[in-house]
Order: structure tokens, then sequence, then C-alpha cells
């Protein structure tokens, strides 16, 4: 019998729901273990970085890598694994385009780790104690990975071949993404695994959304008695499904909850954020200035609501620190 | 290296009022500053939020943005089209760290060659003010911090821990 190809899944910023799909394969994954050889998979099973490294370059068919890249060494991983496989798989939004870490691009460095070490109301520190990258005691060195300035995306750090979707990508796209791999029927590199239209197109109340949309207010969910047949946009609610890219099934639509926007933008739009806003503020019913302030007080976030799963992927990156004395944001 | 720098504008005007405005300005032979690149648009309303992010990262310092005053749309409601998405993309833009000079819309009808030449040169002072934005350095200047890394890795060398 031939070897069976080789795949890797590691993780790096990232919550673990990405770990979570693949399991979610369930007795599916029995197929997929008959498939392939698994390599490396820290969450799983007791393989260790030297393993790899001992890996010839190429050998592995494919890394499927999921979470965002923080740290210098999520960085060294994501270049060794790249270098040690034919393909490299970016695996749910983080990966495919920062994710929910990225929103922390809006905040520099030195802000997170002030608060995260010396404010939040849960830490005692009173000595303000900060991690080290290196610490020599008796002789013995410990170190810690460098935490970088900002949060990446995949592909702002090494070459991607392809992008799994979503947070996290749903098992029916897994599954697709693996017989592709295995029978070698892989679109042209560069592609997002999952299919190219908007969400609207696959969503159930894709009829009840009218041809012409006029929202006198933008509500929130958690404020909101939500009819579960009706377009939300139509109800007043912002969703994300005009600029978000389809695959999931419209799985928080059946759950009742406006697309959050999870899956990214499709492949003719760069910035996901700004289409959707082109989208919404088109659909406000007012031609007046104040009215319309008034009206998109119902964003409040704009960033967190418009990037929640791209920012680091979008045109801007993160927020631009002014070279002047700092602004703070409210 | 900021000595001899220039404030470097993108406008998009709109081929019926703003655009026209500033052919009157030309024709009239009205002076303005040099640091606007005109880019001629149909209507105010065509203008892609997505345009604006471009411009800015692609090393603009600025985005100007005009169309017809309110209620003289060539297409009836582009501008207010224009008006609504620049209210929001404003204020992100600000979360953004992007200061609120540098990205601006006015009405300017086919009449007012004048208002070209103000609006322009105000812009170009206040640009100036807030000095270079150079979004394309700043990625650059971000992402140096993964140099070593890279180089350390591509030669097989350790970094950080075993």
């Amino acid at each position: 019998m031939a070897e069976k190809p080789k795949v890797a899944f590691y993780w790096c910023a990232s919550c673990g729901g990405c770990e979570e799909s693949v399991v979610d394969l369930a007795e599916g994954i029995l197929d997929v273990v008959q498939a392939v050889d698994i390599v490396f998979w820290p969450v799983a099973l007791d393989f260790k970085k030297k393993d790899v490294e001992a890996m010839a370059d190429g050998s592995i068919a494919a890394t499927l890598l999921n979470g965002a890249i923080r740290t210098s060494e999520q960085e060294e991983m994501a270049h060794l694994l790249r270098r040690k496989s034919q393909l490299m798989i970016a695996y749910g939004s983080c990966a495919h385009l920062g994710g929910i870490p990225s929103l922390s691009n809006q905040f520099d460095r030195e802000r997170i780790l002030k608060y995260i070490y010396e404010e939040a109301p849960s830490v005692v520190n009173q000595e303000g104690t900060r991690p080290q990258t290196q610490l020599i005691e008796d002789g013995r060195c410990v170190t810690l990975p460098e935490f970088r300035s900002h949060v990446r995306a995949l592909d702002q750090v090494v070459d991607v071949d392809y992008y799994l979707p979503g947070c996290p990508p749903t098992p029916e796209r897994l599954q697709d993404a693996l017989q592709a791999i295995l029978t070698g029927q892989l679109p042209e590199k560069g592609t997002v695994l999952s299919p190219d239209v908007a969400l609207c197109e696959e969503c159930p109340r894709k009829d009840s959304k009218p041809d012409q949309l006029k929202m006198a207010d933008i509500k929130r969910p958690h404020w909101t008695e939500i009819d579960p047949e009706t377009c939300f946009l139509a109800q007043g609610l912002l969703c994300m499904g005009p600029a978000t890219r389809g695959g999931c099934d419209a799985r928080c639509i059946e759950g009742n909850m406006p697309c959050t926007g999870c899956f990214g933008p499709t492949s003719g739009v760069k910035d996901q954020g700004a289409k959707m806003l082109a989208g919404l503020c088109s659909a406000l019913d007012s031609q007046n200035e104040e009215e319309i302030e008034k009206i998109l007080e119902g964003v409040p976030d704009p960033v967190g609501t418009l990037y929640r799963y791209g920012l680091a992927g979008s045109l801007m990156r993160g927020r631009i620190e002014s070279d002047r004395p700092s602004q703070e944001k409210e | 290296m900021t000595s001899d720098w220039e404030p470097r504008i993108v406008a998009f005007f709109c081929n019926w009022c703003t655009y026209s405005a500033a052919d009157l300005a030309g024709v009239s032979r009205m002076k303005y500053a040099p640091n606007v690149r005109v880019i001629r648009v149909m209507c105010s309303g065509r203008v892609d939020p997505q345009f604006v992010l471009q411009a800015l990262v692609q090393g603009a310092d600025g985005v100007l943005i005009g169309g017809c005053h309110p209620g003289d749309c060539h297409y009836l409601e582009g501008n207010y089209n224009a008006m609504r998405r620049f209210r929001l993309l404003h204020r992100m833009l600000k979360d953004l760290g992007i200061e609120e000079d540098r990205v601006r819309l006015e009405w300017i009808s086919a009449s007012e060659g004048e208002k070209v030449k103000t609006v322009i040169n105000d812009m170009v002072e206040r640009v100036r003010a807030l000095g270079p934005l150079q979004l394309p350095a700043r990625f650059k200047a971000w992402d140096a911090e993964m140099d070593v890394s890279a180089a350390q890795v591509e030669s097989g060398e350790r970094v950080t821990h075993g």
C-alpha cells in the first residue's frame, strides 16, 4: 500500500474552536484518519517540534494552521511548517484574516501589556512585573517568545496556498477541502475554499429581503425581539450577510442571529468592513444629516462590528498611532 | 526627510458638479495648491469607501470627495449615499487613528470654481499641519520586527525555544 499523505494541524493565537471543529467531523474523522497520516497535532497527539524539524522539507502534504500570529514563536512555527509542507492552509477566521484577536490592533503593545499585567480589575501586581523574554537563574536560562506589536493573518507572515474561512470553519467545508487535497482537485492557488457568493444568496430569508431596504433605525440584537422568518436588515438589524462569503449554510441565521461576518469577503471585495459600510449606509432611510447621525448611533463600535473577524487582513490593518501626543480612543 | 515633504491628496470629484467646478477654476486661471490629484467619478455616490481606504494605504495623506449639493444630484440621490457613508466612514477612521481633517466631503456645484480653490487650499494647509501619513512606510516598519525570525528559521537556526 502506498504511503498515506501526511497532514499536520497547528494552532497559534486562537481560542480552540478551530480544533473543536476538526473533532466536529464526528465519525467522519475516522475516514480522515484512514486516508491520511496525522503527523503533528499538538492539541491531540504527542508529537514535538523536534519531530517536525526532523522531517524532510516538503514532506507534509498539507498543514492546516489555525489562529492568528502574535508572537515570535508562532512566526517561527509558521515558517517551520511552511517549509515542511507542500500546502499551507489558513484554517479559520484568525489565520485567514486575523480574526477576533486582531481587534487588538486597535491598541498599541504597551497599552495591552499595561492593562493585562497592571490595570485589569482581577490583577494584583504591585511591583508591575512584566514577562521577560529571557531569565537566567542559577545558570539556567528560561525563555518566552516575543510579543509582537501587531496581530497578523497567516499570509502576512508566510506564503499561504488556500484559505478555509469561518469562526470556526464548518465540518462540510473541512471535509470538502480534505477531499480536494486527497484527490488533487484543487482550485487556483490563493482561493478561499468556500462558495464565492454573498451569504444573502444562500440565506433562507432571502425572499423577505426587500429590493430597496429602508432602515429608519439600527437595532441591536440583544435589545430586540427578532422575527424568526424575516430578513434581519429589513427588521433594522445589522446583518453582515451582504458583505460576507457564503458556505456556512447560514447557521447563525438558522439560530435567529444576524451574520457577524466570519467567512470574510467574497473575492471581488478587498475590504469587508468598507463594503458593508457602503451597503448599510445606502439603506438608511434619511436624507437629513442629523437624522442620519441619530440612526448611526445604532453602530456604537464600527470597527468592532464591521471588522469583527478581519481587522488584520483589512486595508488599514489596525489603528494608526499618531506620531504626535496620543489621542485616546474613547 | 519630512523637510521637502508635500501633502498628497487624492480627490474624487463628481462629473456633473465638482469636476466641472474644478474645470471652471482652471479656465478662470485661479491658482490653488498643486497637491491634489483629481479622479473623476460619475457621482459622489460612486465613491466606494474602499476607494478612500485604498488611497490612504497606498500613500495619500488625505482624501477629498466632492459632489453636487444635496437636492442637485444628477442621479437624484447619489450624493445622499455619499453623505450617509461619509458620516460612518469618518467616525470609523477616527477610531482607526486617522485624523478628521484628512478625509473630507464637500458639496461644490459646477459654478463654484472659487470654492474648489478655497477648499483645496484649506485642506492642503490642514493636512500639512498634520504631517505625513505615509501608511506604506508605516506598514513596512510594523513588519520589520518579523525579519529576524524569518531569516533564522530559513537558515534552520533555532530562534526561541525548542
